[in-house]
């Protein structure tokens, strides 16, 4: 049946439907795990009820048969009572106990030294993500490397927030922390497995909470490493897109995006340095090609309406070259 | 020993009596009554356009919903509309019901001839009246000023800093802000009317345990809104300060807590929950006895658990919160107390079927309705214990599966004790019978409708939907379950719609229904359907909890074996 | 059992003081919390002094309001007229002595409630508490204007006692606040 294969943790590793049966990170594991016994005991309970309010229901209708006189008239009963008084009891000890193991192994574990550290920062409608052991600051794809169980490389990373409440959830990954503004949080991820993870913002933001997608990239070693070198190298500077870097230094543009190794210094908007090395923009809300990036250029609303992006009001020369000199930026 | 006194004439005009007084003479008895049972019609009639208009809300959200990348609403219009539903929805729908049926049957069932203070009853209700006309006036009012906004759109819980101004500007907050405060006050004046009524005007020999488990339940919820809203009514002031008078209790960049604000609006919402279930339980309590012709099993163990519920509830709020970056021993605290919960409720399902056991069972419409409750409310507790283990929760809080969770105890459980109580109690208060094949027919569609969406909607929340999202990427494999969920609304749309029917076409044309139809036993039977302006012509003098029990078997009382 | 107003009286009042306790209390927690985390501006130990003769004013008009309620219950309408105003006067002594705190605190001191976290906490708090008296006040001239005119007499006196719980918790919640802003985290 379409649910039970949609439901079942049938292929592990990374899926675009992202299900927290599909466990991919130690933290994910360990609550799926915990989800199955809470689920098996209170599939148990509804068994058990539900089976003796359909027997109630059923038996004790009355029949077309009976006479007039009222049933017995029982009041109660102390045995009974008590019965199914400690009987739930102990479950709820039981469910507590299963619950307190995996809260202190998530919150309260011990990080290795060579834990990647992270910290993202939540804006209204982007997420920010700065590695402060390289010395970066990218936004919106979160790279990390794959953990292998044996030596785990876990990350590390710091929730923020620039504005208001968000919530960082790839559910395959882990549970959900929000980013909460003068607020330090903090959760951490594993990944066993190597490939592209999705989630978004599940704590609503305003506007545009919907499309504040997250796409998580787990790296083979070599590949996170490649990836961190590029990073922070400032800003591919092509002589053949100067006009349109013109465009960008003497507009608006400078005073809300970041790139390194130029004028443009703004935090309000996502790091655009290295542009061209995510698949997608505005936060996953559009995938990152020429044809999305005039548009976003010239209507954001037409993408993502209601986001902070204002529409630049560039003539179509200066869109052009503008665009242009986005797309160098490798 | 009961008195068998004679029956009064009601003082209630007929229907053709009525009609042939002025409009404006009639409309203005109803606008200055102080009468508990036309205030608590008021209340119920408001609670019930309300929901009808929140139903008409979700019904919106449903159909931009039911594909991926839908465009037929703008984001900022489904963040309004989601904002309205919930809002409306727990202060305008559900709290009035709850007031509804308090008013029109507390009295009634303790044997007095009306609340404590009627005239603090009207002010009540008109407060709570006029706190929803200020919410829903922000449609239109929202944009009198220019650049001021429309509805609020800040969900309804409007955590901070969303709320402050600089991100919600124009009036749209402060509309959410002064409608339920507005209401708040109405809704304290209320409790405080039903606590002292029920403490004060019980009738001769009624002590403590000899209340139906309906007037316990309604005083447990009159003590939890004395407690509980008083938090949000602070909460909310403490934002007006903020939005008006430049304070800073949720101002994040002068070193306010955005955290602050979600401990006190939890400290009020969770409790809150509680004050709209217990007078479901309070109805179900006294129509499941009546149709399966038993008391109710275990009728002081049902008082402790109710009591205990209500205690517990002021202590699991931050269940709320469990993925706010809380200690480890934080979370654990509330994730015990929050499963010590479960323990009376299960206790008070296992004394309803424990009722059932035995009897001989009459499936009548709000029987119906009751064993429905029962199930739904099993399994909404169960996500429930689901939600409450905390890592769990970091999974599936603020996700499809908590909206389904929580409309599953709404829905399928107060909404459907709601209609059990309507078709049980509509003959006393309008004197006439409704129909039973509607009824039918309003249960079955109406059951269907809600399994297709609610029992579905939790698929999504497993598989990484979060709430609150005007639209969502079709390459998630949310689909399917989406449209199957925004499905049922259809059916639930017509059984209600039949139910509405039926309200009114019984009024005219339904069966007389006289005092007792359904050979039920608590005082309200025994006067006459509808009751005399005054209730009781003698105030009863009561030896047991079922009066009407011993007034008809005088031979084998109650009150022999309680 | 009887069906006594007073009775209905009082447990409604009780009602009443529950619901603004848990009012008051959520703005004693916000207080509390927010002790020592404003992020500049005047501190309270640079700015409170304790307010001890407005305190005991307040105080000492729930026993004046005793003593009405006792005069009135023993039938003494005049005895009960001299110490209903006694307490109005009182009350008033309170409030005058608040206004003058405050008018020091905004345009001496520089301390609004927009200046910082404490700020906004401390004019809430009492603020909230100061409108209290105000209603309270209210409420208690209209009875005494009542019985200037000779409309109060020893029948009423169960009602006055109801009336007289409010002021009694006014004054209690006063305790807390003095406690809490100009002992506790001063």
């Amino acid at each position: 049946m379409a649910c039970g294969a949609t439901l079942s943790a049938a292929a592990a590793g990374p899926s675009p439907t992202p299900s927290l049966l599909n466990p991919a990170s130690t933290p994910a594991h360990d609550i799926y795990h915990l989800s199955l016994f809470v689920i098996a005991i209170c599939l148990g309970i509804f068994i058990v009820v539900f089976s003796l309010i359909v027997y109630a229901a059923v038996k004790y209708r009355k029949r077309p048969t009976d006479d007039d006189h009222e049933p017995p008239q029982i009041y109660g009963s102390n045995q009974v009572e008590l019965a199914w008084t400690v009987i739930p009891i102990l479950i709820v000890v039981v469910l507590f106990l299963a619950a307190a193991r995996v809260i202190h192994a998530v919150e309260d574990a011990q990080f290795p030294p060579n834990a990647i550290e992270v910290t993202a920062v939540g804006h209204q409608f982007w997420w920010e993500f700065q590695y402060p052991g390289y010395g970066f600051v990218t936004a919106n794809e979160l790279h990390v490397p794959v953990s292998n169980p044996a030596h785990p490389t876990p990350t590390h990373i710091v929730l923020l927030s620039a504005d208001t409440d968000h919530s960082f959830w790839v559910p395959q990954l882990a549970g959900k922390i929000d980013l909460i503004p003068n607020r330090r949080n903090e959760m951490w991820i594993d990944p066993h497995d190597v490939g592209h993870y999705v989630g978004q913002c599940a704590q609503y933001c305003g506007t545009q909470h919907a499309k504040m997608l997250l796409n998580v990239m787990v790296d083979s070693p070599e590949d996170f490493e490649k990836w961190t070198q590029q990073q922070k190298t400032p800003a591919v500077m092509s002589d053949q897109v100067v006009a349109g870097r013109k465009v960008f230094e003497t507009n608006a543009c400078m005073n809300c995006h970041t790139i390194t190794g130029t004028i443009a210094n703004g935090k309000f908007g996502p790091d655009l340095t290295h542009l061209m090395s995510r698949t997608t923009i505005a936060s996953g809300a559009a995938p990152n090609t020429q044809q999305n990036l005039l548009l976003w250029v010239k209507e954001p609303d037409a993408i993502k309406p209601g986001c902070l992006m204002p529409a630049m009001q560039f003539d179509e020369q200066d869109t052009n070259a503008v665009v242009a000199y986005l797309m160098s930026l490798h | 020993m009961f008195d068998a006194q004679p029956m009064p004439r009601p003082m209630v005009t007929t229907a053709e009596q009525e009609s042939s007084r002025p409009l404006v003479q009639v409309l203005h008895d109803w606008i200055i009554t102080v009468d508990h049972k036309r205030l608590g019609l008021m209340y119920f009639s408001y609670g019930i356009v309300f929901l009808v208009i929140g139903g008409v809300e979700a019904t919106i959200m449903r159909a931009q919903l039911a594909v991926a990348n839908n465009h037929l609403v703008s984001p900022e219009v489904f963040n309004r509309l989601f904002t309205m539903h919930g809002t409306t929805m727990i202060f305008f729908a559900a709290m009035p019901i709850v007031f509804g049926f308090a008013n029109y049957f507390v009295p009634l069932m303790i044997g007095a001839r009306d609340m404590a203070f009627p005239r603090l009853n009207a002010w009540g209700f008109w407060m709570s009246a006029l706190g929803g006309i200020i919410l829903y006036f922000s449609f239109i009012g929202g944009f009198g000023l220019y650049g001021a906004g429309s509805a609020p759109d800040v969900g309804w819980f409007a955590y901070a800093p969303l709320t402050s101004p600089a991100f919600s500007v124009g009036h749209s907050t402060d509309y959410w802000i002064v409608g339920l405060l507005v209401s708040g006050f109405g809704s304290i004046a209320t409790a405080l009317n039903v606590m002292t009524t029920i403490l004060c005007m019980r009738c001769p020999g009624m002590k403590l345990g000899r209340m139906p488990l309906f007037v316990w339940m309604n005083t447990v919820m009159a003590g939890l809104v004395l407690v509980a809203i008083g938090p949000l009514t602070a909460a909310q002031l403490m934002l007006l300060i903020d939005r008006y008078l430049g304070g800073h209790f949720f101002d994040t960049q002068a070193g306010g807590s955005a955290v602050i604000w979600m401990h006190f609006f939890w400290i009020f919402g969770h409790p809150e929950v509680y004050i709209l279930v217990l007078p479901a339980f309070a109805i179900v309590s006294e129509v499941i006895p009546v149709f399966s012709r038993k008391p109710i099993f275990g009728y002081s163990i049902m008082v402790a658990a109710t009591v205990s519920i209500g205690f517990i509830s002021l202590g699991v709020w931050a269940h709320h919160m469990f993925t706010v970056g809380m200690t480890s021993y934080a979370n654990a605290f509330f994730v015990a107390s929050t499963a010590a919960i479960a323990v009376p409720t299960g206790i008070k399902i296992f004394n309803w079927v424990g009722t059932m056991w035995g009897g001989k069972i009459i499936y009548k419409t709000p029987m119906l309705f009751c064993v429905a409750f029962l199930c739904q409310f099993l399994i909404a507790g169960l996500t429930g214990i689901m939600l409450a283990t905390a890592p769990f929760d970091w999974q599936l809080g603020n996700s499809y599966f908590v909206v389904a969770h929580f409309h599953y105890v709404i829905l399928g459980g107060i909404v459907m004790a709601v209609f059990a109580g309507s078709y049980y109690w509509y003959p006393k208060v309008l004197g006439k019978m409704m129909n039973e094949t509607l009824g039918k027919w309003h249960f079955w569609l109406f059951v269907i409708g809600f399994h297709l969406t609610f029992d579905f909607m939790h698929v999504p929340g497993l598989l990484g939907m979060p709430r609150r999202v005007y639209t969502y990427e079709a390459s998630r494999g949310w689909e399917i379950w989406n449209l199957i969920v925004s499905i049922g609304v259809i059916f639930q749309i017509i059984g209600i719609l039949l139910w509405v029917a039926d309200v009114i076409w019984s009024y005219y044309k339904g069966e007389i229904a006289g005092n007792d139809p359904w050979d039920a036993w608590t005082l309200e039977w025994h006067t006459t359907s509808p009751p005399p302006e005054y209730n009781y012509a003698e105030i009863p003098v009561i030896r047991s909890r079922r009066p009407l029990w011993d007034l008809k078997h005088p031979e084998d009382p109650d009150w022999k074996y309680e | 059992m009887p069906l006594s107003a007073n009775l209905r009286g009082k447990v409604g009042m009780w009602c009443l003081i529950i619901a603004e306790s848990a009012i008051f209390s959520i703005f004693v927690v916000a207080y509390l919390y927010y002790a020592g985390k404003s992020l500049s501006g005047p501190t309270p130990a640079q700015v409170l002094d304790v307010p001890y003769f407005t305190s005991i004013c307040l105080f000492s008009s729930s026993l004046t309001i005793l003593l009405a309620e006792k005069a009135l219950h023993h039938g003494n309408v005049k005895r009960f007229g001299v110490f209903w105003f006694l307490t109005i006067a009182l009350g008033v002594i309170f409030l005058i002595g608040t206004g003058r705190e405050w008018y020091r605190l905004i345009y001496q001191d520089g301390l609004t409630i927009s200046t910082n976290l404490f700020g906004t906490t401390f004019y809430s708090l009492v603020g909230l508490h100061a409108f209290h008296v105000t209603v309270g006040l209210i409420g208690l001239t209209v009875i005494w204007l009542f019985t200037l005119f000779g409309a109060v007499k020893q029948e009423h006196s169960e009602r006055i006692n109801v009336f007289a719980m409010y002021w009694h918790f006014v004054d209690a919640i006063w305790v807390v606040v003095l406690s809490v802003v100009y002992f506790i985290t001063r």
